[in-house]
């Protein structure tokens, strides 16, 4: 049976790609068959949100898009984040406030982050736990990645003032 | 209580050492290894809860194209079969998968694969294909005529004369009574519970429910393995346990240890679950048959229903009291739900008793408990090992009892619990039968409870959460019948540090000529931040920075024996061996200085990044580390050992405020406060981070999480839609506090923290909801439709 492969048009972190997949492929896999190792798997049900990745700047998981309907999109994974050795506001606050423990939820929730940030520069403790409700974590108990939220988001907005 | 000296290093909230790796999603869990020609292996789960293998046909399974291997009970005979067949591969063994050091005290009923399945999801079947779509497809074409037998799902089904035997095979050890259904048990007494009730002014006796709840961890159960270019078999596996897994996969496959080597990569979260060989053993087994890499990931599905839970018990508590407070009985009777498979079932109920009833002063104690074996999935270790169970009925116990004597819950635990200085009599008791192995002198001595922060935790605790004024206020507004009625309530609790005489770490050090450090560790950080604190402590002591020291964990080839990441025993026990490790390092480092600079050993210190000597002369640790390595020709590195006598408790007093709708039955809880004594703080925030997680877990535990089965045993809960775990939104205002000891036989004074806060949020919600509305439940999670029925406004 011969198994017919598309192409697909993504921009990654800012860079074109061309990759060859199957109509079936999810978009995680792809995305995690082509390196993007940041894009985890935690159900393949759209439950978890470790999957979640910025398709064309919006928080999504990844898991429950055909790799195909992502044709021509922007997607933004974890890998985008740092420029070089240098760590994003919120990486470096997540450190600081101790909020990785497994670390599997972190891209996850770092990109929801940083969605959120872009949308509403001093996001409320509110809005940021709303921001998170797609991403499971059962290691931190959710308090110190919304601290280390605020805290990014004050260093960003202090930096761009 | 030793007082605590200052330090450079020890409690400062440093960047984890695999913080940049985890925040970048750089490739460093198991299932980011790909192999080239790797294939996807899958397990055939039973669809009954009990049932036999009349007949397995796999002959369509192997035909189909990009199939490599295809495993049934009938490749793990009894004996081996001629050589040149698949059958010579795999031989019938019994093995536990349980975690834990040799010779594993749980039951060895488990073979690789056999014809009876013992509950649903059980392996039937395994196949290692080119695809997933491949693999799938393959199990449905493996045909499987069963012999459906009768199943029982209730440890009380379970014990009824007549009842299914579910592990009759003859072959199984260390099983305490199969052809009852009988796992294990322990029954030891201290004292006399019944002269103590005699003597009593008040007896109250209460039986409580705890539910099946599972880890649901955010990384699956996954395996990668394959055959080495010296064709050695390569494991690498999400585990808490390497080192176990290495072993234990010796003896199922047959291979000798030597020739296996265990990754274990990061781990993304375990909390016990993969404190267990779950795939490991069918992963490297279809590696074997194929001569391919296979890659084996659960599903959420299977992984939730198949993989390991906590286990359910219903306990009875039996207290006898005089109205002074004066504790004069405390009795724990569990019925256990072991599930179909015997893993850890000794060794989690025996904690249930050791880990909560010495906590309170009393001189008479019974402790019993009955394992069952029920064809439901198997319980095994998960964060708290048997201690939430305990803690939930213990601590609603406590509070029945105090109101019995119409005493304040804060005054009558005051009253009531250990202090420094006290002995734990029980346990000694208790780890006789746990574990054969214990000092015979123990038995008379108990253990001495050394640091002991308790009363400060319970003060501090309620001073935070407002306890006086709440519990007053809020009588006040429930008096008045509103719909939102309000709740305080409050728990103590204590755990221990690891496995006495038992867990054994070792760590090794070298130095480089740059004067940073190796450390090679067996420890399995499972996001704990294990790796950091014990790299904390190693820089404490070499008096340099935390960057200066390089963590290497966890390869069996590379790194030495350590029990693994379990009983809360990382920074405790790992933490002491690599103390000993690097005070082994600093003496030769302090020698080859003396011959330097032509100074005694006794008049130098070592101090950030240098030796000092007393009358000024300095060495950086780089000149002393070139002179050893180019000079003298001398590598400075050291392995040392650890097992620790004594497994010192930490302690814990923890708060829940609540609002209760009665209208609804919905129960909010609003804040909540941990004051823990965990000895030495070592990382604040990584600590205070362990106490959040745990308390959401244990929250979990309370309100929402539930695994239910429908009455053929088949699981309800499909996946992470419907089994709930708490997210950012609701989750109540958390606060920690630290009251710190020092413990004199910890690294720098730790005790440990992971597991103890996770055994307080059920009953402290459970305790401030009979504040609320002045009604008991008995029974977890506490759900609205409980609590409408408790206040009567909801029928069965």
């Amino acid at each position: 049976m011969k198994v017919e492969k598309s192409t697909l048009k993504l921009t990654v972190n800012g860079q074109q790609k061309e990759f060859l997949v199957l109509a079936n492929d999810r978009l995680s896999d792809v995305l995690r068959k082509e390196g993007y190792f940041g894009v985890k798997t935690g159900c393949y049900t759209g439950d978890c949100g470790t999957c979640t990745v910025l398709f064309n700047g919006d928080p999504i998981v990844c898991c429950l898009m055909l790799a195909l309907q992502a044709q021509g999109g922007a997607v933004d994974t974890v890998e985008g984040m740092a420029v070089g050795a240098q760590l994003h506001p919120i990486q470096e606050a997540f450190l600081d406030e101790g909020a990785v423990q497994c670390g599997f939820c972190t891209p996850g929730m770092l990109l929801s982050a940083q969605a959120l940030i872009h949308k509403v520069p001093d996001p409320s403790k509110a809005q940021i736990q709303e921001a998170l409700s797609g991403n499971l974590c059962r290691c931190t108990g959710y308090e110190r990645p919304i601290r280390a939220i605020q805290k990014a988001a004050r260093r960003m907005k202090e930096e761009t003032a | 209580m030793t007082t605590r000296p200052k330090f450079n290093v020890v409690g400062k909230d440093l960047w984890r050492v695999d913080g940049r790796q985890l925040v970048t999603g750089a490739p460093a869990f198991t299932d980011d290894y790909p192999q080239r020609n790797m294939l996807i292996g899958k397990i055939l789960g039973s669809p009954h809860a009990h049932a036999r293998i009349k007949s397995i046909d796999t002959a369509k399974a192997k035909a189909l194209s990009g199939v490599h291997a295809v495993l049934t009970y009938q490749d793990v005979p009894k004996t081996k079969g001629p050589i040149g067949r698949r059958s010579d591969l795999f031989n019938r063994v019994p093995y536990t998968r349980a975690g834990q050091d040799y010779p594993e005290p749980s039951p060895w009923d488990y073979f690789l694969l056999d014809d009876k399945l013992r509950f649903v999801g059980d392996r039937v079947a395994a196949v290692a294909a080119e695809s997933e779509q491949i693999a799938r497809q393959a199990l449905e074409l493996i045909e499987v005529d069963y012999e459906v037998l009768g199943a029982v799902f209730t440890p009380e089904a379970a014990l009824k004369e007549g009842a299914p035997v579910i592990h009759d095979e003859p072959d199984v050890l260390n099983v305490k009574d199969p052809q009852h259904n009988v796992c294990a048990g322990v029954d030891v007494q201290l004292g006399d519970v019944e002269a103590g009730c005699t003597s009593a002014d008040v007896v109250v006796e209460h039986s409580y429910h705890v539910q099946r709840v599972q880890h649901a961890q955010m990384e699956l159960h996954a395996v990668i393995s394959y055959l080495d270019e010296d064709d050695r078999l390569v494991v690498i596996c999400s585990t808490q346990v390497p080192f176990h897994v290495r072993r234990q996969l010796s003896t199922a496959l047959g291979v000798p240890v030597g020739k296996i080597r265990v990754i274990k990569p990061r781990i993304g979260g375990g909390f016990g679950g993969k404190q267990e060989m779950v795939i490991e053993d069918i992963c490297a087994a279809l590696t074997l048959a194929s001569r391919r890499p296979v890659r084996m990931e659960l599903d959420r599905f299977e992984d939730l229903t198949a993989a390991r839970s906590r286990h359910p018990m219903t306990l009875k508590v039996r207290t006898g009291v005089k109205k002074d407070g004066t504790l004069t009985a405390l009795e724990m009777v569990a019925l256990v739900d072991a599930g179909a498979y015997g893993s850890h079932s000794p060794t989690v109920p025996t904690n249930t008793g050791n880990k909560n009833l010495p906590r309170y002063r009393c001189p008479n104690m019974h402790y019993k408990f009955d394992a069952i074996y029920t064809n439901l999935p198997v319980a095994g270790a998960m964060r708290g090992y048997g201690t939430p169970q305990g803690a939930f009925a213990l601590e609603c116990h406590i509070d029945e009892v105090a109101e019995a004597i119409g005493m304040d819950p804060v005054e009558f635990r005051l009253k009531t619990t250990v202090r420094s200085g006290d002995k734990d009599e029980l346990s000694p008791r208790l780890y006789e039968v746990d574990s054969q192995s214990a000092d015979e002198d123990d038995q008379n001595v108990g253990w001495a409870i050394d640091s002991c922060g308790l009363e400060q935790c319970i003060l501090q605790g309620a001073e935070a959460i407002g306890w006086h004024e709440k519990r007053k206020a809020y009588a006040e507004h429930n008096a008045h019948n509103p719909i939102v009625r309000k709740g305080i309530g409050m728990v103590c609790l204590s755990q221990g540090s690891g496995v006495a005489g038992i867990d054994t770490a070792n760590a090794t050090i070298k130095l480089n000529e740059d004067g940073s450090v190796n450390l090679l560790i067996g420890a399995a950080d499972i996001g704990t931040g294990g790796d950091t604190v014990i790299g904390q402590i190693v820089a404490e002591t070499l008096g340099i920075d935390l960057d200066q020291v390089v963590v290497y964990t966890t390869d069996t080839d590379i790194v030495p024996f350590d029990s693994g990441a379990y009983a809360s025993s990382t920074t405790y026990v790992s933490g002491n061996a690599a103390l000993k490790a690097a005070n082994e390092v600093k003496a030769d480092i302090l020698r080859v200085a003396g011959v330097m600079i032509d100074k005694k050993v006794a008049d130098l210190t070592l101090e950030d990044h240098h030796v000092v000597a007393a009358s000024g002369e300095k060495l950086s640790l780089k000149e002393i580390a070139m002179q050893a390595a180019y000079v003298d020709k001398e590598q400075i590195e050291h392995t040392a050992s650890f097992v620790s006598p004594v497994s010192p408790p930490p302690f814990a007093a923890q708060f829940a405020d609540i609002e209760v709708d009665t209208e609804t039955g919905q129960i909010n809880v609003v804040a909540f406060v941990s004051a823990v004594d965990a000895g030495t703080i070592i990382n604040p925030e990584l600590a205070a981070g362990q106490v959040d997680g745990a308390v959401s877990m244990g929250l979990g535990q309370a309100l929402i999480e539930d695994l239910v089965f429908d009455e053929n045993g088949h699981p309800m809960n499909k996946g992470l839609i419907d089994y709930k775990v708490f997210k950012a939104k609701g989750m109540p205002k958390l606060q920690t506090i630290f009251v710190e000891t020092y413990e004199p036989t910890g690294p720098y004074g730790v005790k440990a923290v992971a597991e103890i806060p996770v055994n307080g949020p059920a009953p402290a919600v459970a305790n401030a909801l009979k504040h609320a509305i002045g009604v008991r439940l008995f029974e977890l999670p506490l759900t609205p439709e409980r609590v409408l029925r408790a206040l009567g406004k909801m029928s069965d």
